[in-house]
């Protein structure tokens, strides 16, 4: 009698609990993926039609290299463009965050304290502001130009470039890869890194057959984490890239900004459904090798 | 026999702190020898400086003749039976078996061979394909020394491996393992805390206190002849009084004087008397060679346990027959159930029953039971 009235109780509580978050992504995620899918899906009247979806693959324009001129489906190259970019960044972010992660997580709990706060520290400041400063240390007259001139190493042009992209992208989302993968390792039972040392694995070996399969979990969220904003950042690449690098972001704030709300929606529906598809993916892909 | 594994002089601290003192242990091969000791006496320390996970500050590891005092865990030929058993939870049981065989590129037709053969040497068929997340605290133990035991090792390490299984199950795995060890003939040695885990399944008992070793001995020896008092008293249950040899097969403890079957003694040299609770007979108060008072009495199936008070020295008795609290008894010790042992640091800390803490036991269930009692009161004026 009394445990089953305790329960409804703690049910009671529960969904009281979980109102006001239920409320919250009802009107803020719900309702708004719901607009961006109604908006995709009709033209400026409000009528249904699939022009805004189908003018994302077919739309052309003229891109001139030297002499020689070609047609270009215009999104798909932005969509390819920023895509490549993201990947880079992730890759970049993965292959210098998971050793960095390990180390941490094998560091004594005080310093592991020390290392993360240093690494969130950073996000602490305002993500424009880190992209600014940025720009003053790669501009050609700027802060990396004038260490390398005074070591007398000659100056590099890399504001502009993809590579400053790359840089300013890898800088604001390396923590979103390094704390899920270091939560996950924290949490990693340090006698089974015994276990498979006992068990005849060096310390490649242990890393290989336990330590990474077992943090996949961390890695696929912060894969996802990463490249998830950095395929869509705008700032990023007009800010760093000197606006020559059109990414997909830019390319919905513009047609945004220039009132197209119905093209803007179109992509970022495209967008989003490529995503989920990836993530699905990718998903399905730990999974199994999880079972293996 | 041959030795198989030596510990010479070895020390080890922590933080400044000497968890094992000049430790020197020879185990040979095929012997079941548990290391046996309260927590914080460092016998996990020894077993984790024999697998390779700490390393000795002073002193010498030998395996089979040579020095391994650097040889990494992976390149030593010792497995390992973890606590919590460590399996991995990304692979399933026949894949945390065949591990080890994997990371030596064993043909594929062998390691299903000796995976298959270990899986039903710890009666596990059929489970191959099961997570181990989804496996019972028993099977996850067998599935633990199926993957050591695969690689064949010439020392199986057990760290408390029984600890976390039920009474019922420890029982049986304690046969078990005692099975398996003869069956494959490999040397193991097994940390427990558990007397008699230790006293029912060794070949040899090393007790150990303090980071150090106390004795080496069969379990029968650890029992009979315990060399000091820490000894008797952590091995079983033991009165342990104050005494004096009077001289070779003489000695007088609670104003009595007794015979004895121990010798070698200094002469008026004062010694610490262990008589073993089940060694001691009541007898009417004017036949007995103590006298006293009972105290308490609690009943526990096989026998009575009861504590008497002789000249304010409580002693503890375990008989079959019955006797009152307030009774006035008489004790009756024959010669063979006297041990004598040379006085040492533990001497005076322990074998008095005084303080004997099954009755605060009590105490403290009864209490709980009137906390239940109330409980269940007032759940049905509830209901009403």
């Amino acid at each position: 009698m009394r445990k089953d009235s305790n329960k409804s109780g703690l049910g009671l509580i529960r969904s009281l609990a979980l109102a006001p978050y239920s409320v919250w992504a009802l009107l803020f995620i719900v309702v708004p993926l719901i607009f961006v899918a109604y908006y995709a899906f009709t033209d400026n009247n409000y009528q249904f039609t699939t022009e805004n979806l189908t003018r994302f693959f077919t739309a052309t324009s003229q891109v001139s290299s030297g002499e020689a001129t070609r047609e270009v489906r215009t999104y798909l190259l932005i969509f390819v463009r920023s895509l490549k970019l993201a990947v880079i960044s992730t890759a970049i972010c993965l292959l210098m965050g998971y050793p960095f992660a390990l180390m941490i997580s094998r560091a004594s709990a005080k310093t592991q304290g020390v290392l993360i706060t240093l690494i969130m520290i950073p996000m602490w400041m305002n993500f424009l502001i880190r992209t600014y400063a940025w720009m003053t240390i790669l501009q050609d007259t700027g802060i990396l130009n004038g260490l390398l001139g005074a070591l007398h190493l000659g100056k590099i042009h890399i504001i502009g470039t993809e590579s400053a992209v790359v840089i300013g992208m890898v800088y604001d989302y390396f923590p979103y890869m390094i704390l899920p993968i270091y939560s996950v390792m924290a949490k990693m039972d340090v006698k089974l890194i015994e276990a498979a040392r006992d068990l005849g694995c060096s310390g490649a070996g242990v890393l290989r057959r336990v330590i990474w399969p077992l943090s996949l979990p961390g890695v696929i969220s912060g894969v996802e984490m990463v490249l998830i904003p950095s395929i869509s950042t705008f700032y990023i690449s007009q800010k760093l890239g000197n606006g020559k690098f059109y990414l997909i972001g830019d390319a919905i704030e513009s047609q945004y900004v220039a009132n197209n709300l119905h093209f803007a929606a179109a992509i970022a529906f495209i967008l989003m459904l490529v995503l989920l598809v990836g993530m699905a993916l990718l998903q399905r892909m730990a999974n199994k090798r999880a079972m293996a | 026999m041959k030795k198989i594994v030596e510990l010479k002089n070895v020390s080890k601290s922590f933080d400044g702190e000497l968890v094992l003192d000049h430790i020197n242990l020879d185990i040979y091969d095929n012997e079941f020898l548990t290391l046996l000791g309260p927590s914080g006496c460092g016998k996990t320390t020894t077993l984790r400086i024999i697998g390779g996970f700490e390393s000795a500050d002073e002193g010498d590891v030998i395996f089979m003749g040579e020095r391994i005092n650097d040889v990494p865990p992976h390149k030593r030929n010792v497995n390992t039976v973890f606590q919590r058993y460590a399996l991995f939870p990304h692979l399933n049981v026949y894949e945390n078996v065949a591990f080890s065989l994997r990371e030596k590129k064993v043909p594929k037709d062998e390691i299903h061979r000796r995976v298959t053969e270990m899986i039903n040497l710890v009666a596990l068929s059929g489970f191959e394909k099961r997570s181990v997340t989804s496996l019972s605290g028993g099977q996850q133990q067998r599935v633990a020394i199926a993957r050591a035991l695969v690689n064949r090792p010439k020392v199986l390490l057990l760290d408390e491996p029984l600890a976390a299984l039920d009474l019922k199950l420890r029982k049986d795995m304690q046969q078990e393992l005692k099975n398996i060890q003869k069956a494959t003939g490999i040397t193991f040695i097994f940390v427990t805390h558990d007397q008699e885990e230790a006293l029912s399944m060794s070949d040899t008992v090393v007790v150990m206190s303090n980071g150090r070793i106390q004795q080496i001995g069969t379990p029968i020896d650890i029992y009979n002849e315990p060399v000091n008092a820490f000894v008797a008293d952590f091995i079983g249950e033991s009165n342990i009084v104050d005494g004096v040899m009077l001289r070779d097969r003489k000695v007088s403890f609670s104003g009595h004087v007794f015979d004895c079957v121990d010798s070698g003694f200094g002469p008026k040299e004062p010694v610490d008397v262990v008589v073993r609770p089940e060694d001691v007979d009541i007898v009417p108060e004017e036949k007995g060679m103590l006298k006293g008072v009972v105290t308490s009495v609690t009943f526990l199936g096989v026998h009575y346990e009861i504590i008497v008070d002789i000249n304010g020295f409580k002693w503890m008795i375990q008989t079959t027959d019955f006797v009152d609290v307030d009774e006035h008894i008489g004790l009756y010790i024959e010669p063979e159930a006297i041990h004598i042992m040379k006085k040492s640091e533990y001497s005076g800390m322990f074998g008095d029953y005084s303080s004997f803490s099954m009755e605060l036991d009590e105490i403290g269930e009864l209490e709980q039971i009137e906390e239940l009692a109330e409980e269940a009161a007032a759940e049905s004026e509830n209901e009403t």
